[in-house]
């Protein structure tokens, strides 16, 4: 059984899969060349980076230097950074999760008026324009006095719309209704039926979510940019182009060069670690958000 | 719900059957009320919020006036605007068929089983996705950079005239490329998805009549991806009218070229915190809005004509 040119003995195949996979590396090649470029920069003294290529290592190997220099430089305000997107992307992330499976078990277990109405406004929401929310945002939030607090950035950042629709996809597969309807027959009430039952079986989808809202928060530019004023409340996107924008735009802050390229490294790493050790749960809930929309 | 309460064994109806019916009716709305009400409070309010700062005006004299549409009319006929919005049309036109194309080619690869380390590659085309949009700009700003970026240093040690990827001309295909590094991978893992799903025994049918590798991928696996395609550029073309990080993060490397109007969503943002002219910012963000769902339903509308006819 296959298809003419699959048989894996033929030399077409094989020439085939040659071609293939050449491709591939190429793209791989595209794919990690502003991640090999950020490492090697980011093990270079200032005055190596205009000197050196920048492709490849300079002799004196300066990454500890420019680490020390940036958790130092400013009274070490890029570890504030660092704190400050944990914390907004955590607690964003733990909120957006709870509260789109609240929603999406709703939405797959229950009938209720208006059912249809509610689902199309929050799948509606998905189109509007971030931007075109943030600038009211911020005008409501400065009327109550929110503006410029760790408020502003995680609380619009808890309406996280695709969570809710990943979420009663999941659960429309992984949780099966007459599981609820027996323990509801037991007298369980309808509380007790989620936490203790339900919510089991849907945490591979509360992970995926928790993971995707994250991600969004950790690398929110917009909000942050528009809500936040002070340097100690910045997350890293809005810190980090800080500074970049102070060394292109000024002569004088070209010091600032090696600082910022480990920093961008160490900005991305997190993200990228935590998708290599939770890619069971991403790659599951793109597959069940991709196929069925 | 009735259905529930008929089977319901006599254990169930020993319970104060007023109180807990209301319970069962309420209880959606309780698994609901969370998000609903944030969902309300920031994005439901900010919206009527927005268009009622719209359709206001604030005058130095007499201070704020109800003007109705007047700001939308000045919208209509604001260059700068439809400046942004055809530049932005450029960009999706050069960008799109670029980014799907490549996710296209690599998840049709990837799929045919054909290839080694494919959860490899699959994993590696993928993390761009995981980088913030600034700091892939910042990265790449420093590739493209005249300073010390690479390919300047390559041409110069070659003997070649400098590459320029931040003038009048190529800073739209270097933001372009920006936005294809970042989000191929991620649209090549839907499609990936979606191929997945298509059933091993159509494979076996097409073999038996004697279909070859490229003719199947291309007359079998694409049409029954098609909703996938559609969804995926439905949701680039609301990505690219809605640009912004990229370029706001350029300017400083060429602030001749991206000016304060470079797409219609860096000219609400300095309208309102350069010139604080909010009711007019929200005007401009609305007719965006408008802008991109015309865009998208024009779209749908032709996709769909089409997908019908097959």
């Amino acid at each position: 059984m296959a298809i003419v040119g699959k048989d894996r003995s033929s030399p077409r195949f094989r020439m085939n899969r040659r071609v293939l996979t050449l491709i591939l590396i190429v793209f791989t090649a595209y794919a990690f060349l502003p991640l090999y470029y950020v490492t090697v920069a980011a093990t270079k003294s200032n005055n190596d980076l205009f000197s050196t290529f920048g492709l490849w290592f300079a002799d004196d190997f300066n990454l500890w230097q420019n680490l020390h220099d940036l958790f130092t430089y400013n009274d070490g305000i890029y570890g504030r950074w660092l704190w400050n997107s944990t914390y907004y992307a955590g607690v964003s992330a733990i909120g957006a999760a709870l509260f789109g499976s609240f929603a999406g078990y709703a939405f797959s277990k229950f009938e209720f008026r208006f059912k249809r109405f509610f689902f199309a406004l929050i799948l509606g929401a998905v189109m509007i324009p971030q931007t075109a929310l943030v600038v009211p945002i911020f005008l409501l939030l400065t009327k109550v006095g929110l503006v410029d607090t760790p408020f502003a950035v995680i609380l619009p950042s808890l309406v996280f719309a695709p969570g809710v629709y990943l979420m009663k996809v999941y659960i429309d597969d992984a949780v099966p209704s007459e599981l609820i309807d027996a323990a509801r027959i037991d007298g369980a009430g309808e509380f007790k039926i989620f936490f203790q039952i339900a919510f089991r079986l849907m945490s591979p989808g509360f992970v995926t979510v928790l993971l995707l809202a994250f991600v969004a928060t950790w690398n929110n530019y917009f909000l942050p940019l528009v809500v936040l004023n002070s340097s100690a409340n910045f997350p890293l996107t809005v810190g980090l182009s800080n500074w970049y924008q102070v060394a292109t735009v000024g002569s004088g802050g070209a010091f600032l060069f090696s600082i910022i390229l480990a920093g961008s490294l160490v900005s991305i790493l997190p993200v990228i670690i935590a998708f290599l050790f939770m890619q069971r749960y991403w790659q599951g809930g793109l597959t069940s958000g991709g196929v069925k929309a | 719900m009735a259905h529930t309460q008929a089977v319901a064994p006599p254990r169930i109806r020993s319970r104060s059957a007023g109180m807990s019916g209301f319970v069962r009716a309420a209880t959606p709305y309780l698994f609901l009320a969370p998000f609903l009400i944030l969902f309300v409070c920031f994005l439901i309010v900010p919206l009527l919020f927005a268009l009622d700062l719209s359709i206001y005006k604030d005058t130095m004299v007499g201070g704020r006036r109800l003007v109705y549409g007047q700001n939308y009319a000045k919208v209509f006929a604001d260059p700068k605007f439809w400046d942004g919005i055809l530049l932005l049309i450029r960009f999706a036109a050069m960008q799109i068929p670029v980014m799907l194309g490549l996710a296209l080619m690599l998840a049709l690869i990837l799929d045919s089983g054909m290839v080694w380390a494919k959860s490899f590659f699959r994993i590696a085309f993928f993390i761009p996705y995981a980088v913030p949009a600034v700091i892939a700009a910042l990265i790449w700003g420093y590739l493209y950079g005249p300073a010390f970026g690479p390919f300047t240093q390559l041409a110069d040690y070659l003997g070649l005239p400098r590459p320029n990827f931040l003038s009048a001309s190529a800073m739209l295909p270097s933001i372009a490329n920006v936005a294809t590094w970042e989000y191929t991978g991620y649209n090549m893992i839907i499609y990936f998805a979606a191929l997945q799903a298509i059933p091993q025994d159509l494979e076996e049918v097409s073999a038996i009549s004697g279909v070859n590798a490229w003719k199947y991928a291309i007359y079998v696996k694409l049409p029954m991806i098609y909703p996938a395609i559609l969804i995926t550029v439905i949701f680039s073309i609301i990505g690219s009218l809605q640009l912004f990080n990229e370029p706001y993060l350029f300017r400083s490397l060429n602030p001749s070229v991206i000016n304060t109007h470079f797409t219609p969503n860096i000219y609400a943002y300095n309208l309102a915190f350069t010139d604080q002219q909010f009711n007019y910012s929200a005007a401009v963000s609305f007719v965006l809005g408008g802008v991109v769902a015309v865009i998208s339903y024009i779209f749908m509308l032709v996709a769909g004509r089409r997908g019908e006819k097959r």
